[in-house]
């Protein structure tokens, strides 16, 4: 075999390698990794588990937010037809609001979303693409106008 | 008057950028003659018409100038003055004017410097001019920066606050200089494919662009990653942002070409690999480009929602990397291959870092793309975070950063392992130490953050033996200077990630005023909440004392400010810094009876990560200044034959 032919038969085995190695966690690291997103009617509707992290979407319901004891939190989020009772503690975003849109990420316990991160949107003509989403899916989304 | 001037500076741009790409293909072809002249004379003028038409947009911008769209949507007359400058780019079809103007600068280097003789120059601002043409295409039919408003109105809506501050008024710019930069070299890779001269003298043409590129894209990185920190109020400086994870990639790949047109320049080695790279860096600057503008990500960054834009840029992006890989397809396999190498030589050295460095940009690209491409396809929708990354992402990394002191150790062609390993030695006690001491030392104990901390202390150590080595012996140059300092700069990047993420404290609580939180051995009493206002923007100020060992240090004032103008709220976090950790606080929402929730972080180390990021970048400056000012040294081949 002449020095090119091997340096070309190193490669390609060290190609084949990284490329197995990288494919192999990529995969693993997906199957375990990823959070799925679910709007307050697929909870209703599919079979969510209890206990595995997800993310929810929808507004915050109007009248639904109780502050205290202490940085507890508790609210509403409904996509218009269905709706997930919230608990949460510590700060909130900036851009937390009644009526506003909202992503939560969390688990569900005994019939509440335990939230672990609770996203705001970023500005006021911005709407976060899932809650979008769930809304149009549950017939409730406006154009224009929320 | 400046919209229309504005305009028509575009439409006459547009008309250069063709002539220059024309010109610039014909003169590829023959010996250069008027062909040559004609497109450096256009990339001129190109730079000229551009230069004039982001400056009418700045104009405007200073000036208020709401008869324009683009300024009524996006400024404000209370606006301090830095922002009405910078927010002529904070938006959609600014930041276009900005990319095609960064465009423009670079042609006319390419036209000015001529590296690499006529024939490659002038294939080079072929491809540039198609490029500048496309871009210039895409503002004028999709977002023209210049429309007008009839009847203007009073007052602008304003522009987004978090985009309002000094550090990230520079963050697009450096961002574009690197994005663009890989245009240049993408530029460079496609003439050395057209002409056929991709050897050793295309490799030395093209390594500046790649550098400067380089080390805007690393400043960048490291200014956005900064500005995170700052102003988000989570007290992190990563998030594995689909943004974020857009300005990685590039900068991947792009590490991954400066090391293989290292080994291209010197040897001959690796041509068709560091041709494939320059065209998949400025590919995946065009994705992140996709990705940011045409709004399928949920982002600060994504201002314009428009199918249309998104739609064209895809168009492009196609058309550039499918034009591109066809053209590598249908040259590469006629260039010459370079000459072999042992097992154990630097360019295997290169080889392995180049295939680390892909495959890591190869795992980002999946994390970032997968859950866009499950949405598209049957609609679930998911996100992929830290976690995904921490497992595919960090161990790659690790293993690149293991062998890096190995590749200034070993020479071209057929290195000495024996005489590496023994120069290493007090390296690898370094890093032996450094792990000893980290488990002994650091509360939790964490095997990662030790694992972390020997690779560091492992990267810092050889680049001061290489250093101190070199310097002995009279050979220590620009280029050791920069691999020295780059590899350096890892490691102290490095340091600071895993201090931060093994051993960050942090506490929330509600306080009343003068109660107080606990965090890493600081007591932090909140004195009152007062207002305070600010040139555009009202703001609830915490004053906060910092105790230790019962004594006010320091007082914090963290703000929660909103715009009135723009309707927003942000928060400002207040950060005490030593150098060696930061106490971060931030103020959250108020929980009735004058209580507010207050989070406090001690992020230890946590300064490292950005300083890290500028020695790399003065790593890149080194290599970028030795080789315009020193004669660099010839490539081996050429020194066998003398």
């Amino acid at each position: 075999m002449n020095p090119k032919k091997r340096r070309r038969l190193y490669f390609a085995i060290a190609l084949v390698f990284a490329g197995a190695a990288g494919a192999a966690l990529v995969v693993r690291a997906l199957q375990d990794n990823v959070l799925y997103f679910y709007s307050p009617s697929d909870i209703a509707v599919k079979h969510v588990p209890q206990d595995v992290s997800f993310r929810i979407g929808g507004l915050v319901a109007k009248g639904s937010v109780t502050r205290g004891p202490g940085a507890d939190v508790r609210f509403v989020v409904t996509d218009g037809k269905t709706q997930v009772p919230v608990q949460y503690s510590g700060a909130l975003p900036d851009l937390f609001r009644e009526g506003q849109g909202v992503v939560a990420t969390g688990a569900l316990h005994a019939g509440v979303f335990r939230a672990s991160e609770v996203l705001a949107k970023h500005d006021e003509r911005y709407m976060p693409p899932e809650v979008v989403d769930a809304l149009k899916r549950a017939g409730r989304w406006k154009e224009g106008g929320t | 008057m400046t919209g229309e001037v504005g305009l028509l500076a575009l439409c006459l741009a547009l008309a250069l950028a063709i002539v220059q790409s024309l010109a610039g293909l014909a003169g590829a072809r023959g010996d250069g003659g008027n062909g040559a002249a004609i497109a450096q004379g256009a990339a001129m003028g190109l730079l000229v018409f551009v230069s004039l038409a982001f400056g009418a947009l700045i104009y405007a911008f200073v000036t208020s100038d709401f008869s324009i769209l683009d300024v009524a949507q996006n400024s404000h007359t209370a606006k301090p003055l830095l922002y009405k400058f910078t927010g002529a780019w904070g938006n959609h079809e600014g930041s276009m004017v900005l990319w095609v103007f960064v465009l423009s600068l670079y042609s006319a280097f390419v036209a000015f410097a001529q590296r690499g003789g006529t024939r490659l120059t002038c294939a080079a601002l072929g491809v540039q001019g198609l490029l500048a043409a496309a871009f210039l295409l895409f503002i004028l039919l999709t977002s023209n920066p210049f429309v007008r408003l009839d009847p203007p109105p009073f007052e602008g809506a304003g522009l987004n606050p978090l985009l309002q501050d000094p550090g990230l008024a520079f963050h697009p710019p450096l961002l574009y200089f690197g994005y663009v930069g890989l245009s240049a070299a993408f530029a460079y890779a496609a003439a050395g494919l057209i002409t056929g001269e991709a050897d050793a003298p295309w490799a030395r043409a093209a390594r500046p662009f790649m550098l400067t590129a380089w080390i805007a894209l690393t400043l960048g990185i490291t200014g956005g990653s900064w500005w995170a920190y700052y102003t988000l109020g989570w007290g992190g400086f990563w998030f594995w942002d689909p943004v974020e994870n857009a300005s990685l990639m590039p900068w991947l790949v792009a590490t991954a070409l400066l090391h293989s047109a290292l080994a291209t320049e010197r040897t001959g080695a690796f041509r068709t690999w560091s041709l494939l790279l320059a065209i998949l860096g400025f590919s995946l600057s065009l994705v992140g480009t996709f990705l940011v503008r045409s709004g399928v990500l949920t982002s600060v960054h994504a201002f314009a929602n428009d199918p249309e834009r998104g739609f064209f840029i895809l168009l492009m992006l196609i058309a550039a990397i499918g034009g591109a890989l066809a053209l590598f397809a249908w040259r590469a396999p006629k260039l010459e291959t370079g000459t072999a190498f042992h097992p154990i030589s630097r360019e295997m050295l290169l080889l392995l870092n180049n295939l680390l460095l892909t495959a890591a940009a190869a795992t980002v690209f999946v994390g970032t793309l997968y859950p866009l491409a499950l949405d598209a396809w049957i609609g679930k929708k998911i996100s992929v975070g830290a976690p995904y990354f921490a497992i595919t992402f960090a161990p790659i990394f690790a293993v690149l950063l293991l062998l890096v002191p190995f590749g200034p150790r070993l020479g071209w062609r057929r290195g000495d392992l024996h005489s590496a390993l023994r120069i290493l030695l007090p390296a690898m006690g370094a890093a032996a130490a450094a792990a000893v001491v980290v488990l002994a030392v650091a509360r939790p104990a964490s095997a990662a953050g030790a694992g972390a901390f020997a690779l560091a202390a492992w990267l810092i150590a050889s680049s001061i033996i290489d250093a101190v080595r070199r310097n002995r012996r009279r050979t220590f140059g620009w280029s050791a200077a920069a691999s020295a300092l780059a590899h350096a700069g890892l490691g102290i990047s490095l340091m600071g990630i895993a201090a931060v993420s093994c051993w960050k404290s942090e506490a929330s609580e509600v306080l009343a005023p003068g109660q107080s939180l606990t965090v890493a051995g600081y007591e932090l009493r909140l004195r009152d909440v007062g207002e305070a206002r600010g040139p555009n923007y009202f703001a609830k100020r915490a004053d906060i004392d910092v105790v230790r060992n019962g004594r006010v240090i320091e007082t914090l004032s963290p703000e929660k400010r909103s715009y009135p103008a723009e309707g927003q709220a942000i928060s400002k976090a207040a950060i005490r810094t030593t150098g060696l950790s930061d106490l971060y606080v931030a103020l959250g929402d108020e929980r009735g009876h004058g209580s507010w929730i207050v989070r406090a972080y001690l992020n230890p180390l946590a300064p490292f990560i950005w300083l890290g990021g500028i020695v790399m970048a003065l790593g890149g400056a080194a290599s970028l200044f030795g080789r315009l000012r020193v004669r660099v040294a010839k490539p081996l081949a050429y020194v066998a034959a003398e």
